[in-house]
């Protein structure tokens, strides 16, 4: 047997971890502004990118501009991303539509603070789920991911940038500003660990070229900007060849492609993390910090003899149903913490549809759900 | 060069395959400006492959999606934030905006100034119609104090801006103003706005007949042409002008021209020192 290199551990935090994983995915280009609590992401961008190879750092003028200059680059070719919070997220709405529209790759992470509006800056929050699902206008797919702790915020950049490059969508990364800004040890992979995906580019001549073309995946492929396949790129509904278009039949096309490619997908996008779920009674839907909480929670019930079960969500959308509907078939009780009024809570109870009784726990005060807050619920039943 | 030869380089230039009519109207003058750009392409012999085109709203934004370029219409007053993005990712690319008046100077403008101070090696071109066509004639930060306006039906009581001083103040590189009527003087403009290193910005004037003539006196689109032709002075003409004599009179030609090094050009000088120091780090 091959012996298998001891991994580098460092001591990092939550928003050190996303460069570190944003990095090895192969990301080289980042644009941004800075924010309270995801600052230091752009902080460690601005000194790691210049040095690195082939890494460009710009600071952009604001939120709206991070964006912009984000498409750009992933349209020039580049592996692109840009980190926010709350009210910095608000305004990236705007070209989140654009990217999801131009269908160009790039990773969006959101550290979530209390809102609305400047809200509360260094304390954490939920309340950004429903905002990144639905926020930019029009029906649009969206991957949207989250992370639990410092090890989770590396993983998920990386899982972050390989659907943006596979699917040709943005992809936002949810942490909250408990994970951003725990520092913890965590284990750099080795290279190799990670499968690390690149946009297709195509293989056949210019004139053949259809950007926008149907494809069995429904991910045409896509080649930066200069490389001789020229082709246009618009926020408006387009054609095949990506030429404006208002024809219904067109129209309609693009808007199935767009979504199907995603849909189609589910096994590879919806991730879960089940925790002790076989024989629960009790299973707690967390994501984010809470899970931590509610790990802690489902543990200490087990050790007082209630079957509970922790379901955490990695993806939150598209929702993660089958892996909800599995439980259903034996729990009786679904507890969703969550630091929002109830998000996520809503997406649990459309797939619950009456079989179990929901719990919700919610705290809007700036304060994590502690585990016996949960725990507390749990043992209710 | 003849009219014949003209529309044989046009030719070359627009998309085979893209379906035509235009959604210009009748003496528009962007068309001029997206032939003077075509041109001045081609003039300069610069490979379609390494020509992009970044357009914001409206109907100047439309203009990209003609000719065969690599052509991104992208959100209004946004270009310059896309340009950004792809001239840093690849310096090689002759990176062009065309925006609009109320594209780059009311909606934009953030991105405007900002982009012109950290002078990124971008053309941008300002296609000044006074007035915000495709929604239907509505004000723009450039319509003229006094005129009127979908918005401003008793008259515009906010002073506009004028691009030049706008652009000069904010540190852009080069600043010069053209007009569709000299269409000569434009494709000189033209093609240093697109040579020059650094933050380029070309203001164009041209006119808009069905939303801003129709509603301020002017009979048809001739007379607004007329007009170009009766009002602009080359800047050097201009300064030697007295007071009296300036009028409402406008300047055209170059007002700055200051041949800085753009920001990419920097970025990556940085990184090749960056990169030899780490790799001298290395040896020892």
């Amino acid at each position: 047997m091959a012996r298998r290199k001891k991994k580098q551990e460092i001591f990092a935090l939550g928003n050190e971890a996303v460069v570190e994983g944003a990095l090895i995915a192969g990301c080289t280009f980042y644009g941004g502004y800075p924010i309270t609590p995801s600052s230091e992401i752009m902080e460690i961008m601005a000194s790691r990118l210049p040095a690195h190879e082939d890494g460009v750092f710009v600071q952009m003028e604001d939120e709206i501009a991070s964006m912009g200059a984000v498409i750009g680059a992933s349209l020039a070719g580049r592996k692109a991303m840009t980190a926010t919070s709350g009210p910095g997220f608000s305004l990236m709405q705007e070209h989140l539509g654009y990217a999801c529209m131009a269908e160009a790759p790039c990773v969006l992470v959101n550290v979530m603070r209390g809102g609305p509006s400047t809200g509360l800056p260094t304390s954490p929050a939920q309340g950004d789920v429903l905002q990144a699902r639905w926020g930019t206008h029009g029906d649009h797919p969206i991957i949207v991911l989250s992370a639990a702790d410092v090890q989770e915020c590396l993983e998920m950049t990386i899982k972050a940038f390989n659907m943006a490059e596979k699917y040709r969508t943005p992809v936002i990364l949810l942490i909250d500003e408990i994970t951003a800004h725990t520092r913890e040890k965590i284990e750099l992979p080795n290279p190799g660990d990670y499968e690390i995906h690149s946009r297709v580019v195509p293989s056949m001549p210019p004139e053949w070229y259809k950007p926008y073309e149907e494809t069995v995946r429904g991910v045409p492929p896509m080649p930066p900007i200069g490389s001789g396949y020229r082709f246009h790129v618009t926020g408006l509904t387009h054609d095949r060849n990506g030429y404006p278009t208002s024809r219904p039949d067109e129209v309609d096309e693009l808007m199935q492609r767009m979504h199907r490619k995603i849909d189609q997908f589910f096994y590879d996008i919806q991730l879960t993390e089940e925790t002790t779920c076989d024989d629960a009674d009790v299973v707690v839907v967390a994501y984010g910090s809470v899970a931590r909480s509610a790990e802690f929670a489902v543990q200490q019930a087990r050790e007082s003899g209630v079957k509970a079960g922790l379901l955490k969500l990695q993806t939150l959308f598209p929702y993660p149903r089958r892996a909800m509907e599995k439980l259903l078939a034996h729990a009786r009780t679904l507890v969703v913490p969550e630091m929002n009024m109830g998000q996520i809570s809503r997406e649990v109870k459309r797939v619950n549809m009456g079989r179990a009784s929901v719990r919700t726990i919610n705290r809007v005060d700036g304060q994590i759900i502690t585990p016996s807050e949960i725990l507390k619920v749990i043992m209710q039943g | 060069m003849n009219e014949v030869t003209g529309n044989e380089i046009i030719h070359q230039y627009l998309r085979h395959n893209k379906k035509f009519p235009h959604v210009l109207c009748a003496g528009c003058g962007h068309g001029i400006v997206l032939g003077s750009l075509i041109r001045s392409v081609h003039s300069l012999d610069i490979p379609k492959d390494d020509v992009v085109i970044v357009a914001g709203i409206g109907c100047s934004g439309r203009l990209a999606v003609y000719v065969d370029f690599n052509t991104i219409h992208t959100t209004h007053g946004r270009a310059l934030t896309f340009a950004t993005g792809i001239k840093m990712s690849n310096p090689k690319l002759k990176v062009i905006c065309i925006m609009g008046d109320g594209d780059a100077l009311s909606i934009g403008g953030n991105h405007l100034i900002h982009a012109a101070r950290r002078n990124i090696g971008v053309t941008a071109l300002i296609l000044n119609n006074n007035i915000y066509g495709m929604t239907g004639g509505q004000s723009s930060p450039a319509t003229p104090s006094g005129s009127t306006s979908m918005t401003a039906p008793f008259g515009q009581l906010e002073e506009s801006f004028d691009t030049v001083s706008l652009g000069q103040g904010a540190g852009a590189n080069y600043v010069a103003r053209g007009t569709v009527f000299h269409v000569q003087k434009l494709e000189r403009l033209m093609c240093e706005a697109i040579t020059k290193p650094g933050f380029n910005m070309l203001e164009v004037l041209t006119p808009c007949h069905t939303q801003y003539g129709r509603k301020n006196k002017f009979k048809g689109p001739v007379d607004m042409y007329k007009w170009l032709k009766k009002t602009a002075v080359p800047v050097e003409r201009y300064q030697e002008m007295k007071e009296e004599q300036r009028g409402d009179r406008i300047p055209i030609g170059v007002f700055t021209d200051k041949g800085n090094p753009g920001l990419e050009e920097r970025y990556f000088g940085l990184k090749k020192e960056l990169l030899a120091k780490q790799q001298a780090a290395e040896g020892k």
